[in-house]
Formats: structure tokens, C-alpha cells, sequence
């Protein structure tokens, strides 16, 4: 693609999302549109043949992750967009794109659940499924975004991160994001930093797919290049070929959880706002995080240490971040469109050294930053 | 300066469509912060449908209207659901056939949609007229700006109509605004 200017424009979340996969380099789309989501499918449909990209509305969503997995495995970057019912539909080929270490980026535009749910109507309820949806122990990263400029930017985080450790990659927005329009100036495609995938530099012959590195990624080869390897869902050795060796079995999953953990500082994204003397602080993420940011104001102006703690990477769960954020925090109120998803994660870092309450918004609609004001006089000792 | 702005009333009406209008109008031609947010329902049409506009020169942190400087309402239901959410002294534009009872006599009343149906034989329009009005009633919007906004939005071949709709979306906001107040019986329209 030629080079895109810096450019100034009143741009939605989903349009975002797709001006940011573009900017990183996407080459493939396979899905099925759904609201709140469903401007990302259209859009790229229009966008990606334009650079010589693929487009394919697939029978359903099972189909779509499917097809992107497979046009990752030949070199394209790859995306799907969906929202609530079809991300449940794709959780069982996450767990192939983990185990098999296919990099692509798979976009859930949360709209209020479970099932059919309310379909047009914000909520931030597939925490934990983006977490624990696909079965067995793995690992996975989800990122968010609070606002359509931070849209732009985790989508080229997304794929980064997904081509830098071979692993799909969750965004995870809200239909509040998704949906609203912001005036944006969006970096020139040159002034965005982009990530591809380590590919081998030996001979077909000596590559060893699944080899240990020093980085616990192995380099990955497109298909059609000359180099044959298996990809399987089923754990495997070095060469990509099933084993129920004990200790490759072992090293194996291991090393899919190493290649993160090592990763943590880079992978982990969270902002802190007027936290150094907060007795008090305020965790949320997505749209919501907007909410916090006012109510923080509020508190402020009415004499309360309170401060914002926003989470960008809610998977792996930034605990150092948070734990450095606290230092002299009393309490903390986690507000989130659900009855308590990172809720709990906040309770169990803070091991007793804070008091955490929730503030939930079960009702459809976004939460107002008043909510969160009356949440936080109502737990006390800030009246 | 900020500015909260509503439009109401069912899907079809092409609110969503005017709000982007002026959210681009007031974010890239007059240089504000502007943050365009919507709320509809699962139909393809004929639902409730709400479009919020807030133009501000600081930051904009939540991002729904919630003390409206501007309240548009196409049906007697967004004007009755939304009315509260008007400040004191608030902008209240209604259509005369949607809204029939104005819940107060400071309300501008236009005939949007009986314009429409005369010039254009369709209701097509009727987001545009109202977009004019708007431009015309509300002081901290420009009309070339959204004027401009307008013309890079619509569709080419419907640009010529649209800006006639815009102009006589003017004349209507400025008749509105010279006709005295309702008197409190009229207000039952």
C-alpha cells in the first residue's frame, strides 16, 4: 500500500479499528457480520481489495476465524470482527490458533448478553469468556480501548503483538466505542511502528517449526515457500508432529506461557491519572474509563484524593502495574458494564493491603460518571 | 464553551445521519472537540432511534448528552422522554405533524415534514430540513461549516436536493424564531 498521509477526520470506533488494521498491514478478513461490529466487516470489504487484500464473508463465524487461520498460516495478516454471539462460535478455534501459534487478530465488539441479548446495547460482559472461553490452560492477550483513537492504536497493537509472539490476539471493545464518532488526526502509515512476524533464515530442510528459541517463539514459515510442516491441534513435538512424551508435552505448554510471561512489561498497557497521592482509586477500561475520568474530576474538585487507574491489557491482568499504582491507596472501586468480571482480579491482588468495592451497570447503558460518584460516597469515608 | 445537542426520534428519520453532519461540521470545519454517540434499537427501522452531539473546546470525557442545550424531536415520544433533559432556556425544535403537543410554549415549531412532502414528494429529506433549522436556531453553529459538512456526506447525486432542503431548513428556523411564543393553548398544537 502506498504510504496514507497524517490525516485529521471524524472517524467511528469500528472505522478505527479498520484504518489501524490497514496501517498495520492487514491482508485477510473471514467472518460474519454482527452488530455492534459490523461496520468493520463492511469497510474492509471495500478497503482490502483495494490493496491487494482478500475479503470473505463466510457461512458463520466458526468459518471465518477458521479461514483467517488459515490465510495466517500462508503469510496474510489476518482479522475477524464480531460481537457477543459469534465470538462464542469462534472460542474452540482460539484455542487452535493458540496451540498451533498462528498470529491474527480476532475483534469482539461487546454488545449486552448472553445470546441474542440486546443486541444495539453497550456492555463489557466477555471479560472472562476472552480469557477462559476456548478450553484448556493457555494463554491469550485482550486489549481494549476508551476511546477511537486508542481503537487505532490497540489495533496495531493487536496485530503487533499477535506477529511478535504467534498468538491470536483479542480486542475487546464496547458498542460504545465501536459505534462513537471522535475527531481524530491519525498518524501518517509511515509514522506507525509495525511488527512481522521472525520468519527462518536456515534451509526447509533444517526447520524445526516448533523449535525452542531464545525467545520462545519460533520463527514462522508461510506456506508455499517452500518449507512443509504440520500444524495440528494436538500438542506436538519440535516438528509440529503429536506426541504424549511427558516431558515434550510439558515443554511445550510451557513454552507458550513463557513466550508471554516474558513479554509482560511489553504487553502489559494501562495509563494512570492523578494517582501519586490517590487514596482512592478508580479501575475501569473501555468506554467506561471515560465515566471514571469525570468522576475523578468530581471527587477532586470536592476535595478527594481520588485517582483513575485504566486498564488497556486486561489479559494478562496488569498486576504490577496496579500494585505500583496503589501504593498509598485505601480503597478501590472497579466500575465495569457487568456484575464484577475484573473486579474479582483487582480483589485478588490487593491480598489485604485494600479495600475493593464494585460498581456494576447491568441496565444496557453506559454508565454515567455521577453513578460512580454516589457508588464511591456510599462506601464511605468520602462524604 | 460546550454545547450538548439531541436528536430524536425513529429509525429511518436519517437522525444518525445529521448528527455525524454536525459532529463533523463543528469537529473538523469550525475546529471544536466533538464526540457523536447514538442509541437505537434491534429494528432496522421504525424503532426509537437518539443521536447525541457534544461540541466542547476541552476534552470530552462522557461522551453521552446529559444536560441539553439542544433537543430535536421527530416524535411525540422523544419529545415527551427527552423534554427533561433540556436546560432552562434550552433549544426545543419540533416538526408540527410528529409532535403535537408541545410540552412548553418556548419551543421553535417547523413544518419539516410537510415541506418535504411538497417539494420533494417524499420524506427523504426531512433530517436535512432540520439540520438547516438547526444551523439557523442554534448560535454556536456555523452555517458554512455545516454546509460544508453536509456536501462531503451526502451522496453526489443527491447533493443539489440536499442543499435545497438546508435552504429552506433556514428559512423555516428563521420564521421559527421570529413567531411569537405559543401561547399556552396553542402549545396543545
Amino acid at each position: 500500500m502506498s504510504g496514507r498521509p497524517q490525516r485529521e477526520l471524524l472517524c467511528q470506533g469500528n472505522e478505527a479499528v479498520v484504518e489501524g488494521s490497514l496501517a498495520a498491514g492487514v491482508r485477510f478478513f473471514g467472518g460474519y457480520p454482527i452488530t455492534p461490529s459490523t461496520e468493520i466487516a463492511e469497510i474492509l470489504s471495500v478497503e482490502l481489495p483495494k490493496v491487494g487484500g482478500t475479503f470473505i464473508q463466510m457461512e458463520d463465524e466458526i468459518a471465518g476465524i477458521g479461514s483467517c487461520l488459515g490465510a495466517s498460516l500462508s503469510g496474510a495478516k489476518s482479522m475477524t470482527a464480531t460481537s457477543g454471539p459469534g465470538f462464542s462460535l469462534m472460542q474452540e478455534l482460539i484455542g487452535f490458533g493458540c496451540i498451533a501459534e498462528i498470529p491474527m487478530v480476532i475483534v469482539n465488539v461487546m454488545r449486552y448478553g448472553p445470546s441474542t441479548g440486546l443486541p444495539t446495547s453497550p456492555s463489557q460482559g466477555d471479560v472472562m469468556q476472552a480469557r477462559w472461553g476456548t478450553h484448556g490452560d493457555h494463554p491469550i492477550i485482550v486489549l481494549t480501548a476508551a476511546s477511537v483513537l486508542e481503537a487505532f492504536h490497540m489495533t496495531v497493537k493487536a496485530f503487533n503483538f499477535s506477529e511478535k509472539y504467534r498468538i491470536p490476539v483479542i480486542l475487546l471493545l464496547d458498542e460504545v466505542v465501536g459505534h462513537m464518532r471522535e475527531k481524530v488526526l491519525l498518524p501518517a502509515d509511515e509514522e506507525v511502528q509495525v511488527v512481522n512476524r521472525v520468519k527462518p533464515e536456515i534451509p526447509p530442510d533444517w526447520y524445526k517449526p516448533y523449535e525452542v528459541t531464545n525467545t520462545g517463539v519460533p520463527p514462522m514459515a508461510s506456506f508455499g515457500e517452500g518449507y512443509r510442516y504440520h500444524v495440528t491441534g494436538l500438542v506436538h513435538d519440535e516438528m509440529g508432529f503429536p506426541t504424549q512424551v511427558k516431558s515434550e508435552v510439558t515443554a511445550s505448554t510451557d513454552r507458550l506461557f513463557d513466550k508471554i510471561t516474558r513479554g509482560f512489561a511489553d504487553i502489559c498497557i494501562t495509563d494512570s491519572y492523578q494517582t501519586d497521592d490517590a487514596e482512592l482509586i478508580v479501575v475501569a477500561y473501555g468506554s467506561v474509563a471515560r465515566s471514571a475520568r469525570e468522576a475523578v474530576d468530581q471527587l477532586r474538585e470536592k476535595g478527594h484524593k481520588a485517582g483513575l487507574f485504566q486498564i488497556t491489557t486486561l489479559w494478562p491482568f496488569p498486576r504490577t502495574s496496579l500494585e505500583n499504582t496503589a501504593k498509598v491507596a485505601r480503597m478501590m472501586v472497579v466500575v465495569e458494564m457487568n456484575r464484577g468480571q475484573i473486579y474479582r482480579e483487582v480483589w485478588r491482588v490487593s491480598r489485604g493491603r485494600w479495600t475493593v468495592h464494585k460498581v456494576s451497570g447491568t441496565d444496557g447503558e453506559m454508565i454515567a460518571p455521577q453513578m460512580i460518584v454516589d457508588a464511591v460516597k456510599e462506601y464511605g469515608q468520602w462524604r | 464553551m460546550r454545547v450538548e445537542l439531541r436528536l430524536a426520534g425513529y429509525g429511518g428519520q436519517g437522525l444518525i445521519t445529521a448528527a455525524v453532519i454536525l459532529a463533523e461540521a463543528a469537529g473538523l470545519y469550525m475546529g471544536r472537540e466533538v464526540v457523536q454517540t447514538q442509541s437505537y434499537g434491534p429494528e432496522a427501522r421504525g424503532g426509537s432511534s437518539k443521536a447525541d452531539v457534544i461540541i466542547s473546546d476541552s476534552r470530552i470525557n462522557y461522551p453521552k448528552a446529559r444536560h441539553l442545550d439542544v433537543l430535536l424531536a421527530l416524535t411525540q415520544e422523544a419529545c415527551d422522554k427527552y423534554f427533561q433533559n433540556l436546560k432552562e432556556g434550552g433549544t426545543l425544535l419540533i416538526d408540527e405533524t410528529y409532535v403535537t403537543v408541545s410540552p412548553t410554549p418556548q419551543a421553535y415549531v417547523i413544518p419539516a415534514r410537510k415541506t418535504v412532502r411538497e417539494v420533494f414528494g417524499k420524506d427523504t429529506f426531512i433530517n436535512t430540513v432540520a439540520l438547516g433549522a438547526l444551523a439557523e436556531l442554534v448560535e454556536e453553529l456555523d452555517h458554512q461549516a455545516v454546509k460544508k459538512a453536509l456536501s462531503s456526506r451526502v451522496p453526489p447525486k443527491t447533493l443539489d436536493d440536499n442543499l435545497k432542503a438546508f435552504e429552506l431548513g433556514v428559512n423555516l428556523g428563521r420564521k421559527a424564531k421570529d413567531a411569537p411564543p405559543l401561547k399556552p393553548a396553542d402549545a396543545d398544537l
